[in-house]
């Protein structure tokens, strides 16, 4: 399987890349990982004329905390986020995500923003993007622009970004006391995309009641879906195992899979269930333990 | 004398061929480059059936770097359109008028580098009607189904009709029997996706007007035999290398139309070609295996005796029978399908049936069929054991063939060897602690949880075969060995099998260190050559150590033979005063006069008597007098996740009786090796196609390779039942595990859910369909 | 047809050409540079026949153009032997029986040798874990896993003292 011919330009910096975007229009695909992108142009189901490289475009690669946020650059590698102290600590559900996403090898290459940008209700961030209320960091010629995540993922394989535009961090929010996520997935073997998937973080009053949720489900929609009324219906509750069962089954109600190899429509709508309270279940323990 | 030790049979050498593949010095078929090579790349269809209207290869044509494009039109004018298979049918190399399967050949282009091939495929357009394909064998049985293969006489979709037993006898026990227990078991049609694909280099040399092939080939000789035939030239003018093979496992034993349409490239163009395939190529057009339907009966006592087993199966072979199947055995050796247990009657039938899917039949690891024969037998008697409420330990215990009724006669006609089943499955359960899982088991379910234990006690055979029975395509199956001692002791053993990762290079080596007490370092073993090694029907179902391996013992033998009367001539005694022991002849008498095999040998070359001849070689073309039966053990424990339906094997025991081992470190690997291919096709894989005959599995993403998180950490333990007819009483191991570890799972997983009334599941048994159990039984989570 | 320059490192010999900026890197180590000890198994960036360090890490050849590995390091199963002495992961592959037809065991020595770099002592679970992105069709990775415990074993007991140290607090 061999790519199609395209011209090949490398970014040194962000604004040459931006601007190599802008002069070739649609023209131009972003190479960060290239993961899901080669593959894809190995089966021509991309022939992008023009690869704006931005491998090697500095200060992309940075996971730090700041100003009460997370801050993890576009070009950060799946392996560095399953890596690093910071986030295995005060982030434990973002590793939880890195760590089972596709397999070791395709982890040291695969970039975050890519598995955002990619626009993929199958890949695994998005969710816990979703759970954490992340924002993304896009860059483009009329400069930066903010985008919450529940406004950037727009339709399968299409995000908010512009042709021209650059997603160059994700911004999520400092975890406030006595909180805590979990993601936990259920695939068919390693390497294959979930059959459903789900990213929790739950936030715990001094009462141990509930004050905030963020349920995402993976590879159940049409784009990476919150399930808003899930949440809601933990808010102010005790949590308990029966709350994670109804919380669960309106999240499986949220879903809408479709019927493919991993199985019926139904089934996976069960798993989004399982996984969800699974997920309730590890994000609660994380969070009793952060109290 | 020398002191380097001998390490024949029972010694786990290390492997001779590693050295290389460690380096990354093997040499592939993709690794061979010649100067001016060309590469050839296939465009293939995009439908299931459909007429071709008009290939226009213009575009392509005026691309720079495209030499050539070869259509079914210009094949047809060489007479070289369609080619015979290993089954008598025929096949095409590219069609002229129509495709019948998806990702079928329809033409090829031929270029400078392997980049511009790929561009030029997509450059070549092809005009198609779309014709109403036929997927389900059933249906196509049917009056008035759309036709496969209108180019054959008969119009029909039906290939042949197979019977063996007695079915009068069968049906008579049936009528008066107190238990009949009956099931419909499909298994899918899976591929064996060896981590190599399939490709060639062709060479043509003008000047000697010789034809060179390196190939992907599991029995370069017989394709040797095939290619000659199919292009008249003659024999002696082609030399087919299968240079080292990236494995095997049955998917390179068929000629692939890409062999033959480099070979016609390389012909016309006079510059080498070579043609390698892509993954989803070799998953989507290259030959399949399984795709049996079957329906199986079993007659027996209210007391759990079996009486008789009744089977019959409808084969879907795609559109071309190219399996590679004995001639007198268009379904294998399915009959060996009574297993190990000891019946009055059996009958089965099969019929093959044409469809619009790629051709074959061959095998996935497994000797003819016997896999399916097995994974029938294994969960036929769980099933009578779950109908009576017996253990399915004790239903096996009770009908095992017992091991006085050894040469057995099978009533489908196959003469067991040998074995000692009771022996070995008691092993197997006192190593696993079977009551204690039982009990684990019992407290378990009492809990809400799902556990199981399965059992498989399998019967192989392997070893073809015999010529009075066994030939493919009339050259009768016997296998060969040939070998020369050098003058200073150290020899070349050249065989006709084949290597794709069996270690024949070692194990072959041991053989002859063994039998002629050199050490095995000195011993190099040589195979995959036409030109050099002896012919031999090549590499598949288990076939090597049973029949090479008996060749090589039996030529060794021959040698020390002539040894013996070298090494009388030495010591000046009458050769009838000598005696082979302790890898020397001796005096009788005076062990202490003695002549190792390092002196006889240089003796034959300086120092031979008067009326010998030079020199010391033999070759053998052994024909085997029956086949070898393998059996063995298995017992598999799997939890079951409520929540996903996910199937989780927690432990697997596997006890391998192969008779005489060789060298036991690379038959545990064999067996590592077959558990997982066995587990492959139990829990993940499957050839799925979509109601217009696209596959949808044409990737690894979509067709499951178990990676090292899935496969468990197999546990392995052995008997030893030397064949009684074998040389050196060995059998072969390769597909044992493959055959055995089905049933073994898919028994577990049933066992898991029994007591909720599940008798039978079809593999794969993925979580989607275990899930939709649990939902049915009222017990997802 | 635009042609890149590139200049590579490979096993620690330097190397130029000018590639089609879609050559994939498994070709221009296996085509260009021939060294064919890199394999090509699949067409999806699953199988890991392809395995190499880039700049340390392991990475599937395979989905990597050329002209991204420019400037950068790679080593090949061809380059890991030393002085005609076998690196402890090849070794421990012959030793323990961890290959059969071969065809996967470049690209497995190839992450198994990142893997110990990294983790000098790997569990079992951590062993399978690492090689998951790398298909074996005949050994059941029960041996691979076995060989690269050996070859673990065999560079602790080798490696400088210091190596130890250099793990504490």
């Amino acid at each position: 399987m061999i790519p199609g011919p395209f011209s090949y330009r490398r970014a040194a910096s962000i604004e040459e890349a931006i601007a190599l975007l802008q002069q070739y229009g649609g023209e131009a695909k972003v190479l960060s990982g290239g993961q899901s992108l080669i593959p894809m142009m190995k089966f021509r189901l991309a022939e992008p004329a023009v690869i704006v490289d931005i491998n090697r475009v500095p200060g992309l690669d940075a996971i730090e905390e700041r100003n009460g946020i997370l801050a993890i650059g576009g070009l950060v590698r799946e392996v560095a986020l399953e890596r690093s102290p910071l986030i295995r600590q005060r982030y434990p559900i973002i590793a939880d995500t890195a760590e089972v996403i596709a397999d070791p090898l395709v982890r040291n290459l695969a970039t975050i923003g890519g598995n955002l940008a990619h626009g993929d209700p199958a890949n695994d961030h998005p969710a816990t993007m979703l759970a954490l209320r992340a924002e993304v960091v896009a860059r483009g010629p009329g400069g930066e622009r903010t985008i919450p995540i529940d406004d950037f993922f727009v339709d399968t394989f299409t995000t908010a970004l512009g042709p021209d535009e650059i997603l160059t961090e994700i911004r999520v929010p400092a975890p406030p006391p006595r909180s805590g996520g979990a993601y936990v997935k259920f695939e068919r073997k390693v390497g294959d995309y979930a059959v459903a998937a789900a990213a929790v973080f739950l936030v715990l009053d001094e009462a141990g009641k509930i004050a905030g949720a963020g349920i995402g489900l993976t590879n159940v929609y049409y784009k990476p879906l919150r399930a808003a009324e899930a949440e809601n219906a933990l808010l102010g509750q005790v949590p308990s195992g029966e709350l994670f069962r109804a919380a669960a089954e309106l999240a499986a109600k949220a879903a809408d899979p479709t019927t493919d190899l991993r199985g019926p429509a139904e089934y996976k709508r069960a798993v989004a269930r399982t996984m969800t309270f699974r997920a309730l279940e590890a994000a609660l323990s994380r969070a009793q333990a952060a109290s | 004398m020398t002191t380097t030790p001998i390490r024949g049979l029972g010694h786990p050498v290390k492997r001779k061929e590693d050295p290389r593949f460690i380096r990354g010095k093997g040499t592939y078929v993709d690794d061979i480059k010649l100067p001016g090579m060309l590469y050839l790349d296939i465009v293939r269809s995009p439908y299931a059936h459909a007429r071709i209207k008009r290939i226009d290869a213009s575009k392509a044509l005026a691309m720079p770097g495209v030499v050539d494009v070869i259509t079914g039109a210009e094949l047809e004018k060489a007479g070289l359109a369609w080619m015979p298979t290993l089954m008598s049918d025929r096949q095409m190399v590219l069609p002229t008028d129509r495709v019948v399967y998806y990702a079928q050949e329809v033409a090829a282009v031929v270029a400078t580098d392997r980049y511009t091939a790929a561009d030029a495929v997509l450059a070549v357009e092809v005009e198609y009607e779309p014709l109403t394909p036929v997927l389900d064998p059933f249906k196509a049985l049917e009056p008035g189904a759309p036709l496969v293969r209108p180019d054959r006489e008969q119009k029909t979709n039906h290939i042949w009709h197979w019977e063996a037993g007695d079915k009068e006898k069968t049906d008579r026990i049936f009528q008066e029997a107190q238990v009949v227990v009956s099931q419909d078991l499909y298994i899918p049609r899976i591929h064996v996706c060896s981590i190599e694909t399939c490709g060639c280099v062709v060479n043509y040399d003008r000047a000697t007007d010789k034809l060179t092939i390196w190939m992907t080939s599991q029995a370069p000789h017989a394709h040797r035999t095939v290619f000659s035939l199919v292009s008249g030239i003659p024999e002696h003018k082609i030399r087919i290398i299968s240079p080292d093979i990236g494995g095997g496992f049955g998917g390179k034993v068929p000629v692939y139309p890409g062999y033959v349409i480099a070979t016609y490239a390389a012909l016309k163009l006079g510059k080498p070609i070579k043609w390698i395939e892509d993954r989803s190529e070799n998953l989507q057009a290259d030959t399949f295996a399984r795709d049996y339907h079957i329906h199986a009966e079993l007659a027996a006592t209210r007391d759990g005796k079996i009486r008789a087993m009744r089977v019959h199966t409808v084969a879907d072979h795609g559109a071309f029978d190219a399996a590679a199947n004995p001639s007198k055995f268009p379904a294998g050796l399915f009959s060996v399908c009574t297993g190990s247990y000891d019946m009055e009657a059996a009958h089965v039938a099969v019929d093959g049936v044409y469809t619009n899917k790629p051709p074959g039949g061959v095998a996935y690891r497994c000797s003819f069929r016997v896999t399916e024969a097995v994974h029938t037998i294994e969960r036929m008697v769980d099933i009578l054991a779950d109908e009576l409420g017996m253990d399915p330990a004790e239903i096996r215990f009770k009908n095992f063939i017992r091991p006085e009724q050894f040469p057995y006669k099978s009533p489908t006609g196959w003469e067991y060897d040998s074995g000692n089943y009771p022996a070995t499955l008691q092993k197997a359960l006192d190593a696993i602690g079977y009551q204690e899982l039982r009990r684990e088991q019992a407290e378990r379910r009492a809990r809400g949880e799902l556990m199981g234990i399965g059992i498989s006690t399998f019967t192989e055979i392997v070893g073809a075969g015999p010529s009075h029975t066994f030939d493919i395509l009339g050259i009768k199956m016997f296998d060969s060995a040939e070998i020369r001692v050098h003058p200073t002791g150290s020899a070349i053993v050249r065989i006709g099998v084949q290597t794709q990762g069996q270690g024949h290079e070692t194990t072959f080596a041991q053989i002859v260190a063994e039998e002629l007490g050199l050490p095995v370092e000195n011993i190099i073993v040589e195979h995959g050559d036409t030109d050099t090694a002896p012919y031999g029907l090549g590499t598949y179902a288990s076939r090597s150590t049973p029949t090479a391996g008996a060749a090589t013992a039996v030529a060794a033998r021959k040698i020390r033979e002539k040894a013996r009367l070298i090494a009388a001539h030495l010591l000046e005694v009458s050769p009838d005063d000598l005696e082979w022991r302790d890898y020397a002849f001796r005096v009788k008498g005076a062990p202490d006069r003695f002549k190792t095999m390092q002196e006889i040998a240089f003796a034959a070359y300086t120092n031979f008597p008067q009326g010998l001849e030079g020199g010391l070689e033999a070759v053998c073309y052994y024909d085997p007098p029956n086949l070898t039966f393998p059996f063995g053990a298995y017992v598999c424990v799997v939890d079951i996740d409520r929540g996903t339906g996910q199937v989780k094997v927690r432990e697997f025991l596997a006890v391998d009786d192969c008779g005489t081992i060789i060298n036991p470190m690379i038959v545990e690997g064999q067996i590592h090796g077959g558990l997982t291919m066995g587990l492959a096709p139990a829990l993940f894989e499957e050839i799925v196609y979509d109601e217009n005959g696209t596959m949808l599995t044409g990737t690894f993403m979509d067709y499951l390779l178990p990676t090292a998180m899935e496969t468990p950490h197999w546990k392995t333990d052995k008997t030893v039942t030397p064949s009684p007819h074998h040389p050196l009483g060995a059998k072969g191991v390769g597909e044992s595990p493959t055959i055995g570890a089905p049933p073994a799972i898919v028994n577990a997983v049933v066992d898991a859910l029994s007591h909720l009334g599940v008798r039978h599941i079809d593999i794969p048994i993925t979580p989607a369909k275990v899930y939709q159990i649990l939902l049915e039984k009222g017990v997802a989570e | 047809m635009e042609r890149v320059p590139i200049q590579l490192t490979v096993n620690g010999q330097p190397y130029q050409a000018e590639v089609e900026p879609r050559m994939l890197l498994v070709h221009f180590i296996r085509d260009v540079l021939n060294l064919t000890g890199t394999h090509i198994g699949c067409d999806t960036t699953s199988c890991g026949a392809c395995t190499v360090l880039w700049d340390g890490r392991p990475v599937k050849s395979c989905t990597v153009f050329a002209v991204q590995a420019d400037g950068g390091e790679i080593q090949t199963v061809e380059g890991l032997e030393r002085d005609g002495q076998l690196h402890p992961v090849q070794e421990g592959f012959w030793e323990e029986h961890g290959l059969q037809c071969g065809f996967c065991t470049p690209g497995m020595i190839m992450t198994a040798v990142a893997l110990l770099q990294e983790n000098p002592d790997p569990s079992e679970e951590e062993i399978r874990k690492a090689i998951a992105g790398n298909l074996c069709r005949c050994t059941g990775y029960v041996n691979i896993v076995k060989a690269i415990q050996y070859a673990a074993r065999k560079m602790r007991e080798t490696a400088p003292a210091t190596a130890g140290i250099a793990g504490g607090e």
